[in-house]
This record gives C-alpha cells, structure tokens and sequence, in this order.
C-alpha cells in the first residue's frame, strides 16, 4: 500500500481526529495529533490489512518553535513503510509513549528525551540513555549551549565555526 | 579475612514469570570493562544464585555525539563519521550514508560504481562477520577458532588496506562516487582471496560448529521467538535467526543488489530450537558464503566493464542542496542501518539520526535474560553480535 493508500484508509477509520498528509519532496508523512498518536498506532498495528508490526525508527526532531517526535513503521507482512509526524510545542514537549504498542520504541523514546527533551508519558523507564544521568540540558537542540565543565572536567573543545556559504 | 559488604543497592521486584531458587539474589556489574561485553557495555545483573533474574543493560561509555557533529560538518564530510558507528562494517555504513544523501539529492551514479560499492560492501560483511563468529567461539571458551579466524581477517584487511589507504575506516564509499578507482591487479588478487576463502568455511564448521561442546553451550540457549523479534526491532542475522526471511537487499534492493544471484540462509532449528544461539551464529557463518558468492558474481562483471571515471557524479559543491528528508535503510553487517536525513538546503544537514542496528538488538537483552543461566546470558550477548561503537554513536 502506498502512503496515501494508508492515509485514506486511517482517516476513514478515525475520522475528526485531525490527521493530515504532508507530501514531502521523497517521502510523504502522516501528521498526527498526540492526542490521537495512541489510537493511531493501535490501529497501524491491528488493522489486517495495515499490520504495522515493526517500529524502525523514533527521531527527534527541533523545528525552532516546536519539537517532533518522527516514527517510521514497517510491515513486514506486506512490506510497506509509513512514516508519522507529532508535533508538540516547546513549552509542553509530551507525546504518549508508544512502548505498549511497539517495544522497541523503549530505548529510542529514551534517546529521543536525552538528546531532544521530549517527555514520552506513560514510559515505563524513563530516564537518559547516552548522556550521564546528571547531564544539563539536551544536546540536540538547536539553542544549546555546550557546557564548560562537567564535575570539574573542563570540556574545552569547540564546535567548528559557522561556514555555511 | 574481611567480612562481606552487604551491597547497598535496591533489588527490584522478582518477575512473576521467574522462580525464587535459593532467595539469595544479588547484584552483578558485568562490565563495563569485561572481556565478554564485546566493548564498553555495563549490564546490571541481578542475580539468584546461577540464575539472571533481571539484567539492565547501560549503555552511553562510547557516546561520540554522532548525531551532533553530523549537525556541524558539511554532508561529505560525514562520511568519514558514519565508518566509526560500526567499525567492523565500515563500508555498509558510508554505503547507507551515502544512498540515502543520494536519494535525497537525486544523484545517480554509474553501474561500474555500483559495482565496486557492492564488493566492497560484501568483502567487508565477510571481515565483520569473521569477527562476529571467532569472538563469539572465544566468549563461549573456544581459543583456536578465534585466531584461525581473525587470520583469514587479515586477507581482506589486506586487500582494503591497497584499495582505500586504510585496514579499518576506510572513507572510500564517497557521496557520488569513489575516493579512488580499483588499483592495478587488484581484482585478481581478489579472485586469488576467494579460491583461497571458499574451502575456509567448511574447515571452521568441522573446528567450531559442529563442535559438540559448542552445540551443546549455544543450542536451545536463549530462544528468541521471530514475534519479540519482529516487536523489538531487531533485523539483521539476528532476525534472521528466529527463522524470518527478511533481508533488505531482497526486500528493498539497492546499489543494484537484485541483479546478484544469493540466497537467505535462516535459522532452522539445527541444534535445537529456532532462534537459540546457535541459528545467529550459523546464519552468520552461511551468509559469508553468499557473500564471497556475491563478490565473485561482482569481480566477474567487474572484469568485462569498461574504465570510467568513479568520481564523474561527485556533486561539486553542497552548497545548495534539495530540501527534504529521508529514511533510507540498508541491510548493514549488524541489521537494518537506516539514516533519517533531513535538509533545510544549506550545506550541512539539519538533522541526522542514525537507527543503529545494534541499539536495537541489544535492547531486547532485558526481554531475554530473565530466567537464564549467567553464563548463558554470556553466550547471549556473544550471540546478538553488537557493536559498542554503534549502540553509543
């Protein structure tokens, strides 16, 4: 099934709850609310002719204003792929975990808090993964400030300059 | 004689699905600097006499902020990064690197490069995978097959060491095209490689797998069944393990893999039971042959294609780029090695996530140690084949 094929079918399944498709210029993307990211998920997963078995992938994503939280599932029945988009704000970075529905979103859930700052609720470990438990901050955004010291170790070394042309 | 300390950390509640043996449990760090974790990987064990009831595996000693040097670095210069996720597999992670900032841009590159990408690619699946299989006869106790193995390493080493300049981060595979075009006779010593390799392989399954010891150490040992499998995100030898055919060079054939004639060796059981340790070890060992078939099919086409220039579509600057993003996998050495790119147009990537196959892999050693023996989570671990500098990036 294409996306837009998996798009139809969803919106017609869960209609009102404010899915859009977002054609990109390789891929398109499923847009999602997080308060239907649960119920969506569920039925990727469920549906027969869907079956969305395979979590690939969990990335986080900042876009400036907000943060994305990005999914790329997998069936590996009938071996089509679809990717889904949540989009949250700064000032509330909370997307429902997805672990219930895919196990391997755990780690990546995990990774995606650590480097981005989105809190996954209803994470059954939720803590830092890469990064020491102490660490300020999350690295990926785009305003971070890399620290000076950590417990006394100077981190001295500094990022390449700007030289985008 | 001192006293024992009694140890000050919290022991979690018991799974249901466990037995209480003797109601001594106790923590044990295994790691981070243990022969056995195949890296920097510390897995918090807590034990009941023999027995793992419940294993925590922490990862993060090798964390090199991949993902945020990727941010700062122009899209070819990440090449030489991407060889340091997984450095036994250095060629498939610039190759998957490379395709997915291909696709996004719309480069198309010739059939000879093609070529050249994908026998590189094998001869290195072949290296990563002769380590895989020697380290995992040392976890298990096995001394000879180790360095028996790591010997026939050394070959292809070699033969990287001429092709690229380097024996082990290669930064050969490059956006475009290629560093260097092949050197002067080296496809024969290629050819020569493998009329030396082949009958290699059926000498190390009458050393080690079919070593009665080793059979009875791996078979029935840590069964993952294809569905925690398929839930938990592993792919790779792995999956392939438990029995599914899943293998993204057939599933999603890129760099002209569905023009080559191979099989899918899964697991079947052999030695026991679908997806024990012994069916990752064996798919391993049977995937080297179509390798070394699939390197002999590209060494043939090789031979008859005429010269051009492997740098032609090398873009010349980045400066302007397509915007977009893009998930793009291929089947590395260790599973399915995606790369979520996304470009705003300017010269460096907006945000580069690598799914690393090992991460994967090993999160599903807290699903499978419960229950099993401590050595057993050993051979476990061996099995999964991870890489630290992958996991951690």
């Amino acid at each position: 099934m294409t996306v837009s094929e998996i798009f139809a079918k969803l919106s017609a399944a869960l209609p009102g709850r404010g899915l859009t498709l977002e054609e990109g210029a390789v891929e398109a993307v499923i847009r999602v609310p997080r308060e239907a990211l649960i119920e969506t998920a569920r039925r990727l997963r469920d549906e027969s002719e869907l079956n969305f078995d395979a979590l690939m992938c969990l990335s986080g994503v900042d876009r400036a204003a907000e943060l994305e939280a990005v999914y790329h599932l997998c069936s590996m029945k009938y071996r089509h792929r679809v990717t889904l988009r949540c989009v949250v704000s700064k000032d509330d970075p909370v997307i429902p975990s997805v672990c219930s529905i895919w196990p391997a979103a755990d780690w990546h859930e995990r990774e995606a808090w650590d480097l981005i700052g989105i809190r996954f609720a209803g994470h059954p470990d939720f803590r830092r993964i890469l990064c020491p438990d102490d660490w300020e901050g999350h690295p990926l955004r785009k305003d971070y400030a890399v620290p000076t010291s950590y417990h006394g170790i100077p981190l001295t070394a500094q990022l390449p300059p700007e030289n985008t042309p | 004689m001192t006293e024992p300390r009694e140890l000050n950390i919290p022991l979690g509640p018991l799974p249901s699905d466990v037995e209480d043996v003797h109601g001594e449990r106790m923590i044990l760090q295994m790691g981070p600097q243990h022969p056995a974790t195949h890296g920097v990987l510390r897995i918090e064990l807590e034990t009941d006499g023999e027995m793992a009831v419940r294993a925590v595996p922490h990862i993060g000693y090798l964390h090199r902020c991949f993902e945020k040097v990727a941010e700062n670095m122009q899209w070819p210069q990440i090449v030489p990064y991407t060889d340091r996720l997984d450095y036994l597999g250095s060629m498939n992670n610039a190759l998957g690197y490379v395709l997915a900032c291909e696709k996004l841009f719309g480069i198309e590159v010739s059939e000879r490069v093609r070529a050249i990408r994908v026998l590189a690619a094998e001869l290195n699946r072949v290296a990563s995978h002769l380590v895989a299989v020697g380290t995992y006869g040392l976890d298990i106790g096995a001394w000879t097959p180790f360095l028996f193995l790591f010997q026939q390493r050394e070959h292809i080493l070699d033969l990287f060491d001429e092709l690229s300049g380097s024996r082990l981060l290669y930064n050969y595979i490059w956006i475009g095209g290629l560093s260097h075009d092949l050197p002067d006779g080296w496809l024969k010593k290629v050819r020569d490689f493998l009329v030396y390799m082949q009958p290699k392989i059926p000498e190390l399954n009458t050393l080690l797998t079919y070593n009665k010891i080793f059979l009875e150490r791996t078979g029935k040992v840590a069964v993952l069944p294809a569905e925690t499998a398929i839930q938990w995100g592993v792919t790779g030898p792995n999956l392939r393990g438990s029995g599914v055919k899943w293998d993204l060079r057939k599933i999603e054939p890129y760099s002209g893999y569905e023009t080559y004639d191979f099989e899918i060796p899964t697991g079947t059981g052999e030695a026991g039971r679908v997806g024990d340790c012994f069916d990752r070890y064996v798919v391993r060992v049977r995937e080297m042959e179509q390798s070394l078939r699939i390197v002999e099919q590209a060494v043939q086409r090789l031979e008859r294609m005429p010269a051009d220039d492997v740098r032609a579509a090398i873009p010349k600057t980045f400066s302007k780029v397509p915007v977009g993003e893009i998930y793009f996998r291929t089947e590395a050495t260790k599973g399915e090695l995606g790369f979520y790119a996304v470009s705003d147009g300017k010269s460096k990537p907006y945000r580069l996530k690598c799914r690393a196959p090992s991460f994967c892999s090993l999160s599903v050693l807290s699903k499978m140690s419960p229950g099993l023996l401590i050595a057993d989570v050993v051979a476990l671990v061996g099995s999964l084949d991870i890489v630290l500098g992958e996991v951690d990036r």
